[in-house]
């Protein structure tokens, strides 16, 4: 047989000294695995806080890289590979990692040598990917992972023979509990200064064949006594229980109603009480500057746009949390089968339901994991559709409208709101919006495909509180320098636009200012939808980002001495209609108002012109939608 | 023998796969969940919508819908779904 392997048998365990003066000139570490193997959480073991991306939720599609700080070699550069089953480049997931692992990714430097992640308690299937990743001929540390799985079920290694068998070094750990993890600087010492880890090569099998692979790998942990663990009883049971016919998918509602009843019940009242505080540190912190324009500036310009983007974090942040628990506890991949059936009648299939979920969170991070969908058409679809899901970004903007104009009425005992009830809504006709655009285009552009679904179901853990502690500051920080930059570039620059022409020195009036002038000029358009100029302006302001329509019509309203002394909500009553209310947020439900969003597309799909249609598109349905209910609303009260 | 398409196997039976009728790219991808002849396979249940199924192949739990499952073919064992899960026969 091609895959007969031969090792020769030497201790591995013998304690080198390190060499004095040894100065490794090894730069960067591969980090690669099977999917669900436990790569992320031992990519942020490995490196903590000090990634160098950002790490979106859902599956790893990108290599994010950090310093190996955590175990004090901060000369290293740890990059995480896409989570693959083998090199074969059937996947663009694989090429990726193949072109990295041979130095043939432009400006990822060649790594030195890899870390192997393997899931401990499936050894004879993950084995198959340590063939061909010992083919490209690296140093590489084989980590046997979920060790405390392993001994908790009953399984059985004997790492010593494996590394024989293998080749290559071998350690089992747990990146969940950091056991084990010595092993990592010891073979990164060793292979810095080229020590020799007494393995002899062996004979690996035909790469190319999967069943070689897999028949090399059932016999290696054959010979080295490999025991599979027994299946753990609790997802079985658990999983009997929600799979359920009726139970199951009772519960997978209950889930969804109840993520969005603590968003916004739990995450209001804090988002209200975090408002008051920045209000009243900017009232203080201005009395200690003189009445000028420079005061103006801070208060009136930055202050205020800021503070108004900031109050969302609680929310925000609770939507995290949320996705955080269903995707590390392993539930997520149970929505998926339970969504596919009706993610397939619009021609999708239930892997698409990830990305689609992550997107009521951000489309960006949607767009990106939307990788994993093999199928190209069904990649585009989904991207498409993604943008039409009621991401946090529209948060703002519905609960300053909700909050402004929908009386604070119970129904059923309390137990639902007029609130909740209209922002339910808009997350139902976000949902529909996308059901419709993805069966026209499954219809019309994009023929139904015939990729398979093929959906792995992990087994059921606690998620831990380092892992969603580190997702949720991942999340926390991209959302406060998105607040730092953008948002707060475009709050200054409305702020400018609507002070200048400066006549003998004053400041223009804001109604006789640039923006003034420029929203009057687009009014007669946004009328018929019940918008004012000033809600114009928001608009084209919130080109960039959608939360920035708050901060400019905060900044509107404050310098309007109209409205000035009156706060958002209130200004906003006296001055648009109801109609006018509720066309503005259903815009913000259909409407593409993110630039980000639209350079991920063409970066994703690599053309300008589906960004492009995408724009126009969701533009025009949200107009059509909005001058549909002002028109009905305002003729009804 | 008594050989079945996947599809065609009840809830709680078990096999061995006899051999998997799909294109390259997509019994590539089957072969590293552990879809090859010789290894043993367990329907475990449905979704709730009845389809896809979930099989439990070499210890995973893994979802197919029928149109999938209908072209992989299986050695049934057991009715009863009562052989070791992890028992591996190698192919011939």
């Amino acid at each position: 047989m091609s895959c007969h392997v031969t090792a020769v048998a030497e201790p591995i365990e013998e304690k080198i000294p390190t060499p004095p003066g040894a100065t490794p000139r090894m730069r960067t570490v591969a980090l690669i695995g099977p999917p669900n193997c436990g790569k992320s959480t031992l990519f942020n073991r490995l490196t903590g806080m000090r990634q160098k991306v950002a790490n979106y939720p859902g599956v790893t599609v990108e290599h994010h890289s950090g310093r190996m700080k955590s175990i004090g070699r901060n000369d290293l550069t740890l990059i995480d590979l896409p989570g693959i089953y083998s090199l074969a480049t059937y996947s663009e997931d694989a090429r990726v990692a193949v072109e990295v692992l041979t130095g043939k990714m432009p400006g990822v430097p060649k790594p030195d040598c890899v870390l192997l992640v393997l899931d401990a308690t499936h050894l004879n299937r993950q084995l198959m990917l340590a063939a061909p990743v010992f083919s490209i001929g690296l140093p590489t540390l084989v980590l046997l992972n979920m060790s405390d799985q392993l001994e908790a079920r009953g399984g059985k290694i004997d790492t010593l023979a494996l590394a024989r068998e293998l080749g290559h070094p071998v350690a089992l750990i747990s990146a969940a509990q950091g056991k084990g993890l010595d092993a990592i600087p010891d073979f990164l010492l060793r292979a810095g200064s080229k020590l020799d880890d007494g393995l002899r090569p062996v004979q690996l099998p035909v790469l190319q064949s999967a069943a070689s692979c897999r028949s090399w790998a059932t016999q290696v942990t054959a010979r080295t006594k490999y025991q599979t663990p027994a299946a753990s009883l609790w997802t079985r049971r658990l999983d009997s229980l929600l799979l359920h016919r009726v139970f199951g998918p009772l519960f997978f509602l209950v889930v969804v109603i109840a993520v969005f009843q603590v968003v916004f019940t739990l995450g209001q009242p804090l988002s209200d009480s975090l408002g008051n505080l920045l209000t009243n540190a900017g009232a203080k912190a201005a009395m200690f500057l003189p009445d000028n324009w420079l005061r103006a500036l801070l208060r009136d310009g930055l202050w205020n746009g800021v503070q108004s983007v900031l109050v969302f974090l609680p929310q925000i942040l609770l939507l995290f949390l949320f996705i955080g628990i269903l995707e590390d506890s392993g539930y997520l991949a149970r929505a998926a089968l339970i969504a596919d059936r009706v993610m397939r009648s619009i021609g999708l299939n239930g892997k698409a339901f990830i990305p689609l979920l992550s997107a009521y969170a951000c489309a960006v991070p949607a767009i990106m994991a939307t990788r994993t969908i093999e199928n190209k058409r069904e990649r585009i679809a989904t991207i498409l559709i993604a943008p039409f899901m009621t991401c946090s970004a529209r948060l703002p903007i519905y609960t300053l409208i909700i909050a402004a104009f929908i009386p604070n009425q119970r129904f059923l005992g309390g137990l639902l709101g007029l609130r909740a009830l209209l922002m339910l809504g808009l997350y139902v006709i976000g949902f529909l919006a996308a059901l419709i655009t993805a069966k026209l285009l499954n219809s019309s552009v994009m023929k139904a495909s015939h990729a398979p679904f093929i959906l792995e179901l992990p087994q059921y853990r606690w998620p831990t509180v380092t892992s969603l502690g580190l997702r949720l500051y991942d999340r926390g920080k991209l959302f406060l320098k998105k607040a730092g930059t953008i948002i707060l570039g475009v709050t200054f620059l409305v702020w400018v636009l609507s002070v200048l022409p400066i006549h003998g020195g004053q400041f223009s009036e804001l109604t006789s200012s640039v923006i003034g002038h420029l929203g009057h000029w687009i009014e007669p358009v946004l009328r018929p939808l019940g918008f004012n100029w000033k809600i114009g302006i928001g608009l084209l302001s919130s080109i960039v980002a959608r939360e920035v329509i708050v901060g400019t019509l905060g900044t509107l309203y404050g310098m309007d001495p109209a409205t000035h002394q009156l706060g958002l909500q209130v200004a906003l009553r006296h001055d648009i209609t109801l109609g006018g209310a509720i066309a503005l947020v259903v815009f913000f439900a259909f409407a593409m108002q993110c630039t980000s969003t639209l350079i991920i597309v063409r970066r994703e799909t690599n053309s300008w012109k589906l960004p492009a249609l995408q724009f126009c598109y969701m533009t025009t349905v949200a107009y059509v939608a909005a001058l549909v209910v002002n028109q009905v609303i305002s003729r009804l009260f | 023998m008594n050989v079945l398409a996947l599809s065609d196997a009840k809830v709680g039976s078990a096999g061995v796969v006899e051999r998997v009728d799909l294109p390259d790219e997509v019994s590539h991808y089957l072969a590293h969940l552990g879809f090859l002849p010789g290894t043993s396979v367990e329907i475990l249940r449905r979704a709730p919508a009845g389809d896809p199924r979930v099989y439990r192949i070499d210890g995973v739990e893994v979802g197919l819908r029928n149109e999938t499952a209908k072209h992989i073919f299986l050695r049934v064992i057991s009715d009863t779904a009562d052989i070791p899960p992890t028992a591996t026969i190698e192919a011939a």
